[in-house]
């Protein structure tokens, strides 16, 4: 008999005044008892709408059915098939627009917690000895990935489990990405990225840290080397600033700067050599999940107050809602329907305050949000000493610039063929914030699964002919 | 690994190293820069290339031990390695089309200046090199410097070598005296840069400076090293490091080089601290 309960098994999660003074995992995960009583909540319904609502399809009722059983290797294998990083996507997947939207238990009631579960099987599977993975035949082909972000993984892995001699080239001294240097410890520990990419090794992959590619070596020349087929998973780049005077005073942080000194550098760590500024008052202009890291790192550094400032209201917070209640519980303040004006310096230049006007929404513009107008005679000024600005990224222009016949949109996006991760430039594919601008984990992953397959046709095509 | 091939204390605070870096070797150019860490732990730091050599596939780096990074890689010895070393990044210096050309290198900025005063004597640009130091224990690189330069002016602010009295004082003296320039290239503490940029804006010459902002991965993902240049901003990591002196917001990029000052301090204390321990 299905478990007819409207709610969720709540997550188990450190309590927030605790939680927002350590960068330890947040939430604790399901036990054993919770996650069977879960996974009965599932109807293992024949539509299955869940399965059209994941990026990269996973069998979701089957591997829920096999949690039920008691099955965990089992409901793991099935995740496997078609995700490369599970402890992750369980972690960081915007579920509630996904998969668990189309979930039927959620027209009355909640949908069944399909990230929590999916989570749960890949923790128990990380938990049990380690299996040695054997390396497959290989098939005599090489490609080279560009960058080991979500998409570099997945496309590395999908190719390396088909016997491809695969060889990622990472600009930093640590591969991982954004899920090293973006996404903070309390939301996915580093130690769970390090298994996936040790688990990639032993499929045979090499990775090259330290290699720029488009400075160290460029597309072209990995071509001239022997590489027949290139994906280009480089991700987002240069920081968005908001335009406004002020933003170059000490004090004024990128989020991708304050986030990487945090959490690639470990400034908060004893030992670390990368400093960070003693924060007071931290203003965080910026309503995504990126917004959101930055806010709960500002307070676990020991910030007093810690303000998120957005345009618009909550409504349309582009954060997933968990990130916002989790922010809330531990203390960050919302000033919503605020715009910034100026940073305020002092005579040392450094950050002294943050003159903000009101806003209220008018009709809805180009993106169906409605526009926020100013409030005339509403400015106010916000007593901060750090601004993070966390209102996105425009692709980085090093591949673009080095790479002969590689067409890109206006705004620098790699142009591809949604359906192979296709480039312009032959034997070249691209995907992830590299192609869509700043979007999501799973969408780069699914991207780089596309391409992985894309590059297989193209490479199993030139073979034959 | 990039091993250390070559130590030198080129003076009390100032060292070279040869680095072994096949692959940075064979595409750097000057004005070009790497990043390395020194060690699991440590930060990263953006240091200008001060020589290659393709052959041997080695990359020069001069450095002053100004904090504790700096400190800490002044501690390892020829032979050990250097944990990660990442380039060649940022734009080379741009050299075509000049005849003749003013080369300005103040103290440990000579060591960035070097290769850029070469690269234009390859070329077969005339070269006046002007540099200057404190005093004369912390001359650097002349020999080089003479190899490569139709003039050399060296200067100390204390006269113990050279002429005494700065290099805007020189580079003054040579404009006055008739000297063209086609441009000057201005390479060291950025108060330096600045003053150049001001005595050639009246000239009206063209003037490269090389910033060396703070810096995190080097390759235009952080905004760490964001500049105002012509009032709009700029990262000196993809769009520099060199960039036109008359442009160049400096007093704002000194503010901004000044940001971590206090915690620099403490670090390094520290290590000076842990060095003397481990001596005890």
């Amino acid at each position: 008999m299905p478990n007819m309960s409207m709610k969720k098994n709540e997550m188990p999660a450190q309590a927030p005044e605790i939680r927002n003074k350590n960068f330890q995992e947040v939430t604790l995960g399901y036990s054993t008892e919770q996650a069977i009583d879960e996974a009965q909540r599932c109807l293992n319904c024949k539509t299955k709408p869940c399965v059209s609502g994941c990026p990269v399809q996973i069998h979701i009722p089957a591997f829920i059915q096999e949690i039920v059983n008691g099955n965990f290797e089992a409901a793991y294998q099935i995740i496997a098939q078609t995700s490369s990083l599970p402890a992750v996507c369980g972690r960081v997947c915007p579920q509630e627009s996904q998969c668990e939207k189309y979930c039927v238990r959620g027209i009355k009631g909640e949908s069944v917690g399909i990230g929590r579960l999916e989570r749960f099987v890949a923790d128990w599977h990380n938990a049990q000895p380690d299996v040695k993975i054997e390396k497959p035949a290989s098939n005599g082909h090489k490609v080279a990935i560009v960058g080991s972000g979500p998409a570099g993984l997945t496309c590395a892995g999908d190719l390396a489990k088909k016997g491809y001699d695969v060889t990622i080239f990472e600009a930093l001294h640590l591969a991982g990405g954004v899920l090293v240097y973006g996404i903070p410890e309390f939301r996915l520990p580093k130690s769970i990225v390090q298994k996936e990419v040790n688990a990639l090794m032993q499929l045979g992959v090499t990775i090259h840290t330290n290699a720029v590619v488009g400075k160290s070596i460029s597309v072209d020349e990995l071509m001239e080397s022997g590489y027949e087929a290139i994906f280009i998973g480089s991700g987002a780049g240069l920081p968005r600033f908001m335009g406004i005077p002020g933003e170059n005073l000490n004090g004024v942080y990128s989020a991708n700067e304050f986030l990487t000194r945090i959490n690639l550098m470990r400034s908060y760590q004893m030992g670390s050599n990368t400093p960070i500024m003693s924060i007071r008052k931290v203003a965080v202009v910026g309503g995504g999940n990126v917004a959101m890291d930055a806010a709960r790192c500002a307070k676990r550094l020991g910030a007093e107050e810690v303000s998120i400032v957005y345009r618009r209201s909550e409504t349309e917070l582009p954060a997933r809602k968990e990130e916002v209640e989790h922010a809330k519980e531990e203390g960050i303040l919302f000033k919503l329907l605020s715009a910034p004006l100026e940073v305020l310096g002092d005579e040392k230049r450094f950050v002294k305050g943050l003159k903000c006007i009101a806003m209220e929404l008018g009709e809805p513009d180009a993106s169906g949000r409605r526009k926020p107008v100013e409030k005339p005679g509403s400015e106010f000024i916000l007593d901060v000493d750090c601004v993070i600005a966390a209102i996105g990224t425009s692709p980085n222009p090093l591949i673009k610039s080095t790479t002969s016949g590689l067409d890109t949109q206006k705004w620098g996006g790699i142009i591809v063929n949604e359906e192979t991760g296709q480039t312009s430039k032959k034997g070249v594919f691209a995907g992830g914030d590299a192609v869509t601008g700043a979007a999501t984990v799973i969408l780069a992953m699914g991207a780089g699964k596309i391409a992985a397959k894309g590059i297989d046709e193209y490479l199993m095509g030139k073979t034959q002919a | 690994m990039y091993t250390i091939q070559k130590k030198v204390e080129l003076n009390p605070t100032v060292t070279l190293m040869e680095v072994q870096a096949p692959l940075i070797s064979k595409k750097a150019e000057p004005g070009q820069f790497i990043i390395l860490r020194v060690d699991e732990d440590g930060e990263r730091i953006p240091l200008t290339i001060a020589d290659y050599d393709r052959e041997k596939g080695t990359i020069t780096i001069i450095f002053q031990i100004v904090g504790a990074t700096t400190a800490k890689l002044n501690q390892l010895k020829e032979g050990e390695a250097i944990h990660d070393f990442v380039g060649p990044l940022g734009v080379p210096t741009h050299t075509e089309g000049i005849n003749q050309v003013a080369i300005v290198g103040g103290g440990v900025g000579c060591a960035i200046a070097y290769p850029v005063a070469k690269k234009f004597h390859e070329l077969g640009a005339v070269v006046h090199s002007i540099v200057g130091f404190r005093t004369k224990d912390l001359v650097i690189l002349e020999e080089e410097f003479r190899k490569v330069s139709d003039k050399y002016l060296l200067m100390t602010d204390d006269g113990s070598y050279g002429e005494k009295g700065l290099v805007t004082n020189a580079l003054k003296g040579l404009l006055d005296a008739g000297e063209k320039y086609d441009e000057v290239v201005a390479i060291g503490p950025m108060i330096m840069m600045k003053f150049v940029s001001q005595l050639t804006k009246a000239y009206n010459i063209k003037t490269m400076v090389s910033m060396n902002p703070v810096m995190i991965d080097g390759t235009g993902m952080c905004g760490g090293c964001r500049l105002t240049v012509g009032g709009q901003t700029k990262f000196a990591c993809v769009d520099g490091p060199e960039f036109d002196g008359h442009q160049v917001d400096f007093d704002e990029a000194m503010a901004r080089a000044s940001f971590y000052r206090d915690f620099e301090r403490h670090a390094y204390d520290e290590t000076c601290n842990l060095f003397k321990k481990e001596v005890n």
